[in-house]
C-alpha cells in the first residue's frame, strides 16, 4: 500500500462498517460458540433482548433522559463560566499569570475523587451529578482556550489596530471571532469527555441514570444489560458528536470554504 | 510643510540571551511631501520594514520620531492604513465586510458605510465577489480586498509592507498598475516597501534606497517619468538607466549582506 494515498469515500465506508461486523461475529462466535462463561459475558441476542426488556419494561429511557440532561446539564454551566474566564485569560496577559498555575493545577484533580467530598457538600441529588461533571470539565476548558486564544494570529490583531480598533474592539471584533471555531471544537471534545464524568458520577450514590442502570446490572450478573447500557451511551456520544461537528459547520462557514 | 517627517529614528534589538544588541536602524531622517508616492527599496534584512511599521505605531523607535501632519506617532491609528505582506483579510468575515472593517470600528452607521465600501469594490474591480469570503480568493484578489480596506478609511497616508511580494509575477505587474492607477486618480500620499527594483521604480515619485543591515539611507532617487504610467514605460529607456543604476547600488549592498552572513 502507497503511504498517505487517499482512499475513495465508498471504500471507506465500507472498510469502516466491516471493522464492526467483523466486531459482532468474534463476539458472537467467543459467546455463542460456548468459548466463555455467560455469566461473565452475554451474547449479541441476549443483548439485544435484555435491552428490549429494559426499554418496555424498566422504563430505561427515562434513564437515559435524565443522564442527557446530567451531561448537557453540567458542560453548559462548566461552558459558562469556563469559556469567558479562557479567552479573558488568552487575551489578557496578567489575567493569565494570576489564574494559569492554578487552573494548571485543578486539572490533574481527577473529578471522580471529588465525587466524596461533593456528595457530603450537595447530597446525592442532581447538583451533586452536575458538579462532578463541571469540575471535570472547567479546568480543561479554560486551558484549551487560553491557548488558543493567545495564539490568535498577531499580523489579524496588527490589521485591526492600523484600521483602528480599541483594544476593546481587538478583544471584541478580532480575537473572539478568530477564535470561535477552535472554541467550538473545543467544547465538542470536552462534552465527549464530560460522558465519561457522568458515568462515574452515576455508578456512585445514584439512584437513577444509564450509570445507576449499569451498576444494579452488576449485582444481579445481568452482563446483556450491562453492555446494552455501554452501547447505548456510544451511540449517544456518537449521535451528540455529528450534531455538534454539523452545528459548528453550520455557523462557521468561512473557516471551511 | 511635510506630511511625513522621519526624525533621527533608529531601532536597536536587544540581543537573543545576553549577546550583543543588534542594530536593526541607523538613525534616519525622511521628509514625505504630501500626494508623494515613495518606495523604499532595500536588500532584505535591511529594516526597511522595521521603519515602516515605526511609521505605523507597531513598534516604537529606540530614538528619534516620527510626525504626521506635526503630530507625534505613538501608536498605529486609522490615519495611517497598512496593508501587509501576509494575508491579513479578516477570515470570518466576506470581502464587504473586511472593506468595512474600519468603518465600522468608527461607529458609522450601516447605511453610509454600505456606500463607500461599493465604491471601493468598484475601485479594485471586485464586483460580484463582496460576499466571498476571504479563503475563496486567489491572493491577488485578497490583496486588492486589503488596499480597499485601507482606502476605504481614508488614511491621510497609505503604508505597503511588500504587498505584492507573495504573487506571481503576471499577477504583481496588474497589482502595481491597478495601484498606481488609484494613485493617480485619487492623490494619497504613499510609503512603499520592497526589494524588487522595477516595482520600486515604476511606482514612485522618489525612490529610497537602503543599505545593509544597520540599514541606512544610501540614495534618495527622485523618479521624473511621466504620469499616466503604462507597463511598456519599463521597456523605455529612461526605466532601463534607471533600473541599472538602483541595481548597481543595491547589489553592493546585497553583496555585503551575503558576505556578513555566510549561508
Amino acid at each position: 500500500m502507497r503511504p498517505l494515498h487517499p482512499v475513495s469515500p465508498g471504500t471507506r465506508t465500507v472498510l469502516g462498517i466491516s471493522f464492526f461486523v467483523l466486531f459482532v461475529v468474534f463476539w458472537a462466535w467467543i459467546t455463542l460458540g460456548g468459548h466463555v462463561n455467560r455469566i461473565f459475558l452475554a451474547d449479541p441476542l441476549s443483548m439485544l433482548r435484555d435491552g428490549w426488556r429494559l426499554l418496555v419494561e424498566d422504563r430505561f429511557w427515562l434513564d437515559i433522559l435524565i443522564t442527557i440532561w446530567r451531561v448537557f446539564g453540567g458542560f453548559l454551566l462548566a461552558s459558562v463560566v469556563a469559556v469567558p474566564l479562557g479567552i479573558a485569560m488568552g487575551a489578557w496577559k496578567p489575567v493569565e499569570a494570576f489564574l494559569e498555575p492554578f487552573v494548571s493545577f485543578a486539572r490533574y484533580l481527577p473529578a471522580s475523587a471529588f465525587i466524596p467530598l461533593l456528595i457530603l457538600w450537595a447530597g446525592i441529588g442532581e447538583l451533586e451529578k452536575l458538579l462532578v461533571i463541571f469540575v471535570g470539565s472547567v479546568f480543561q476548558i479554560v486551558l484549551i482556550i487560553a491557548v488558543k486564544v493567545g495564539s490568535t494570529r498577531r499580523d489579524l490583531v496588527e490589521a485591526a489596530y492600523t484600521l483602528g480598533s480599541t483594544n476593546d474592539g481587538i478583544v471584541r471584533r478580532v480575537i473572539m471571532p478568530a477564535n470561535a471555531p477552535e472554541i467550538a471544537e473545543t467544547l465538542r471534545l470536552v462534552l465527549g469527555w464530560a460522558w465519561t464524568y457522568v458515568i462515574v458520577a452515576e455508578l456512585i450514590g445514584s439512584s437513577s441514570g444509564i450509570g445507576y442502570m449499569i451498576i444494579n446490572s452488576q449485582s444481579r450478573l445481568a452482563t446483556g444489560q450491562i453492555i446494552f447500557g455501554i452501547i447505548v451511551i456510544g451511540l449517544i456520544g456518537l449521535l451528540s458528536d455529528f450534531a455538534f461537528k454539523a452545528f459548528n459547520r453550520w455557523l462557521f462557514p468561512w473557516s471551511l470554504a | 510643510m511635510s506630511k511625513l517627517l522621519i526624525e533621527g529614528v533608529s531601532r536597536t534589538f536587544a540581543g537573543v540571551s545576553g549577546g550583543e544588541p543588534v542594530k536593526a536602524l541607523m538613525p534616519i531622517d525622511v521628509a514625505v511631501a504630501a500626494n508623494d508616492f515613495i518606495t523604499i527599496l532595500g536588500p532584505s534584512g535591511c529594516g526597511k520594514s522595521t521603519l515602516l511599521r515605526i511609521v505605523a505605531g507597531l513598534e516604537a523607535p529606540s530614538e528619534g520620531r516620527v510626525l504626521l501632519d506635526g503630530k507625534v506617532v505613538t501608536r498605529p491609528g486609522p490615519d495611517r492604513g497598512m496593508v501587509f505582506q501576509s494575508y491579513t483579510l479578516f477570515p470570518w468575515l466576506t470581502v464587504a465586510e473586511n472593506i468595512a472593517f474600519g468603518l465600522r470600528e468608527r461607529g458609522m452607521p450601516e447605511r453610509e458605510r454600505d456606500g463607500i465600501v461599493a465604491s471601493y469594490v468598484d475601485l479594485v474591480g471586485l464586483k460580484g465577489f463582496e460576499n466571498h469570503w476571504p479563503k475563496q480568493l486567489s491572493g491577488g484578489m485578497q490583496q486588492r480586498t486589503a488596499i480597499a480596506r485601507a482606502l476605504a478609511n481614508d488614511p491621510e497616508i497609505l503604508l505597503l509592507d511588500e504587498p505584492f511580494g507573495a504573487l506571481d509575477n503576471q499577477t504583481r505587474g496588474l497589482m502595481q498598475e491597478l495601484l498606481l492607477g488609484i494613485w493617480e486618480r485619487r492623490k494619497k500620499t504613499v510609503l512603499f516597501v520592497t526589494h524588487d527594483i522595477e516595482e520600486a521604480i515604476f511606482m514612485a515619485s522618489r525612490v529610497i534606497v537602503m543599505t545593509a543591515r544597520p540599514g541606512r539611507i544610501k540614495s534618495d532617487v527622485a523618479i521624473d517619468l511621466p504620469h499616466p504610467r503604462h507597463y511598456t514605460l519599463k521597456t523605455s529607456l529612461e526605466f532601463s538607466a534607471l533600473k541599472a543604476r538602483l541595481t548597481e547600488d543595491i547589489r553592493v549592498e546585497a553583496m555585503q549582506t551575503a558576505q556578513a552572513q555566510p549561508a
